[in-house]
């Protein structure tokens, strides 16, 4: 399978203190990835650093064959990239049909096929269309933040803390809609902390530590992994 | 003894309408659930969120023709002319304001922009003695390009760094224009502090604006149509990105919205409005000077905006209205003095009002009459002196006001230490809860009252100020979003 995404040995900072270090990570395209690791290993900025938020110090980041590293986040969202931002991040006195036209904003005028896309992935944003955004539940509000992420058509969703918090059942239902989308053709990188639910869904998966890459494998390894049973599965 | 009756079990009672477990139906019908506003308030507001926006407007112009019909001249520019000239400079800020979210501390040198680039083009101090239908365009997209460079030179800047760029630049601006006063064309430039005078009245294809009926209508007509093509921008794509912009800086970069250019944007077109509305506000003062540019003007305007409600069109029109209105009711040079005190006393009225129940309601009214007859009866009794001072502009309400408030004669350093005690006296009565506050509420309105006859009426363009202030905290209290503005609502 032709890469999609290439970080190769990235080093970023936060001004003197160094965050990342020689992180190399991969996504295939149309593949399904997590990046596990506990509180401040890293994994926000790793998803920052790929969509442009901030940039590596050393290293290159590569996308679709072009290396974009230097190139600012408008210009990687064009290119089919798309984020689901931690905590959602919706523009509450919207409303839902609004919230989803600004996720196309870049393409022109948001196309009739996009939002017809998104309403049958998710029938409930279709109910709710004109609702404000933020008077829907936790549940709803995910749904619609992927949804707004979905409409520029990208070729890699970026997700951040997709599980934080919803209820348990909810979160197993946002990993069936996550695996939805992926089945759809649509490459995924999923930054988490639920290493449990995150890896029966990925196809591979990489272990983040204090800003390092300390395992990575396919995920069945990475379920049955000893340590990494230890400190995240608690079993 | 038998035992005390259980609750049934949870899953037998589906059939009693109680919500079943595991089953979340209710923001789905979040519609029904909608508090509906009851009696006569709630009609109000009902009929006013049902109207479509264009019977708003046909009802407010409506109400607005028939103005020059029965105010005189003098009212109609004081009431009529600087309402609408007021509501259409908000307009303006509304959109950076208001719609993008930007603090925008500058943008009264936009409106001198406006006011001086007419000058400059109508007037005897070049001599050119251009028509309106070609200055006015021509200054409006001037200033727009300004707005453009403010915009470039802080497009990275948000919130307090942006606010402190922009308050710069203002402030830049009338420093400029007193000081500088460089010579172009063998003229100085802005007149320096004697400004320009003897500007030409608006000119179009040869029709001159001369009268102030006319000008009223043309302003009429000009603020219609700036509130029509606003209200469409914000219902536009655009408007929908700076709603975005404002709510979530950082989540609509993430989402690709070109943050900077709609920042930009917002910039050109409140510089732009603001422009237009200085245009016009020198021909209607036939000059203009620094003066007319300052913080004071600024604070006036935002005032307006956030008292009518950020982002709301029918707000910022209500906002002009309530805060013009009431500075020309307190203007020193008011004809009829006693709109001041109506004014005041309505404030007054309206804010222990509120009390709930109206039981209570009614015995602070009457408790603060009856208080305030006995302090009076006590204070006669004690010297005369304290009772005799003159009541100043009373009118009708003469001979009520003097048997009740004290005014008194002779005693310097009164009109201080009733200031003193009363702002202890709110902050007391603010501090304290339940049938306590009522006990204290009383004094302190008669207290107001009391510094209002001897202090605030003899100073009222201090007053204006203190009343914007008093009046913009117990709104921002009961209604932060504004009069017209819309409640933030997250259930999270």
């Amino acid at each position: 399978m032709p890469m999609l995404l290439r970080l190769s040995g990235v080093n970023t900072y936060y001004g003197q203190i160094h965050i990342l270090t020689d992180v190399d990570l991969e996504v295939a395209e149309g593949e399904l990835v997590c990046l596990l690791g506990g509180n401040a290993s890293g994994k926000s900025t790793t998803l920052k650093t790929v969509i442009g938020i901030v940039e590596p110090r050393t290293g290159t980041v590569e996308f679709a064959g072009e290396d974009v590293t230097g190139k600012n986040t408008s210009y990687r969202i064009k290119q089919g990239m798309a984020i689901v931002p931690e905590n959602r991040r919706l523009f509450a006195p919207m409303t839902v049909r609004e919230n989803l036209e600004m996720g196309a904003y870049l393409l022109g005028r948001a196309k009739k096929e996009d939002f017809e896309r998104v309403y049958s992935l998710f029938p409930l944003l279709h109910e709710r269309r004109n609702q404000l955004a933020g008077t829907l539940s936790g549940g709803e509000q995910q749904m619609v933040a992927m949804g707004r992420a979905l409409m520029s058509q990208p070729k890699l969703l970026l997700m951040d803390e997709p599980s934080m918090g919803l209820a348990p059942i909810l979160v197993e239902r946002n990993f069936e809609i996550i695996k939805q989308v992926h089945e759809a053709g649509v490459a995924v990188l999923v930054v988490e902390q639920n290493a449990n639910i995150s890896l029966s869904i990925a196809d591979r998966g990489y272990v983040l530590q204090t800003g390092r890459v300390v395992l990575t494998g396919p995920a069945k390894d990475l379920l049955e992994h000893e340590d990494l049973k230890k400190a995240y599965l608690g079993r | 003894m038998s035992e005390p009756e259980r609750p049934a079990a949870p899953n037998a009672s589906d059939a009693a309408g109680r919500p079943k477990i595991g089953v979340d139906e209710w923001v789905a019908s979040a519609e029904e659930r909608h508090e509906r506003s009851r009696g006569l308030g709630g009609l109000v507001s009902r009929g006013w969120e049902g109207s479509p926006a264009e019977a708003k407007l046909i009802v407010f112009v409506a109400l607005a023709s028939t103005l020059p019909f029965w105010m005189n001249e003098g009212e109609l520019f004081s009431y009529g002319l600087y309402t609408l000239l007021y509501a259409l400079l908000a307009l303006g800020l509304n959109i950076v304001v208001g719609f993008a979210g930007l603090l925008d501390l500058g943008y009264v040198a936009f409106y001198g922009f406006g006011a001086y680039g007419y000058a400059l083009f109508s007037s005897n101090h070049y001599g050119l003695h251009w028509q309106a239908e070609a200055s006015i365009p021509l200054i409006v997209l001037g200033t727009a390009a300004v707005g453009l460079i403010l915009g470039l030179a802080s497009r990275r800047l948000l919130g307090d760094y942006l606010a402190i760029v922009t308050l710069f630049f203002a402030q830049a601006f009338v420093a400029f224009v007193n000081n500088s006063n460089p010579k172009v064309a063998g003229e100085g430039l802005t007149g320096g502090p004697n400004g320009i005078p003897g500007v030409d009245p608006l000119n179009f294809f040869g029709f001159k604006l001369h009268s102030t009926k006319q000008y009223y209508f043309f302003l009429l007509i000009v603020f219609s149509l700036a509130a029509v093509g606003l209200y469409f921008l914000n219902n536009s794509r655009t408007g929908r990105a700076w709603r975005a912009l404002r709510e979530d800086p950082l989540a609509a970069e993430a989402m690709s919205i070109p943050v900077n250019r709609l920042k930009i944007l917002a910039f050109m077109f409140g510089a732009g409005t603001a422009g237009l509305t200085g245009t016009i506000f020198a021909a209607i003062q036939t000059g203009v000077v620094a003066g007319n540019f300052d913080v004071a003007l600024l604070i006036t305007i935002y005032a307006i905006v956030i008292l009518g409600g950020l982002g709301s069109i029918a707000g910022v029109l209500f906002g002009a209205i309530v805060i013009n209105v009431s500075t020309q009711f307190l203007a020193p040079s008011n004809d009829h003095p006693e709109l001041k005190r109506w004014l005041f006393y309505g404030a007054i009225l309206l804010i222990a009002a509120k009390i709930r129940p109206w039981s209570r309601t009614a015995a602070v009214f009457v408790g603060t009459a009856a208080f305030g007859f006995v302090v009076h009866a006590i204070a006669s009794g004690i010297s005369s002196d304290w009772t005799n001072g003159t009541v100043v502009d009373a009118g009708s309400a003469a001979s009520a006001i003097r048997n009740w408030v004290i005014v008194p004669s002779g005693h310097t350093g009164f009109q201080t230490w009733a200031y003193i005690v009363l702002v202890a006296a709110i902050v007391v009565t603010s501090q304290l809860k339940g049938w306590w506050r009522m006990a204290a509420l009383i004094p302190t309105l008669y207290w107001v009252a009391v510094v209002w006859e001897n202090v605030l009426v003899q100073q009222s363009a201090v007053t204006a100020l203190i009343l914007f202030g008093v009046l913009l905290i117990a709104l921002m209290q009961a209604r932060p979003q504004g009069l017209l503005g819309t409640a933030r609502v997250e259930i999270v």
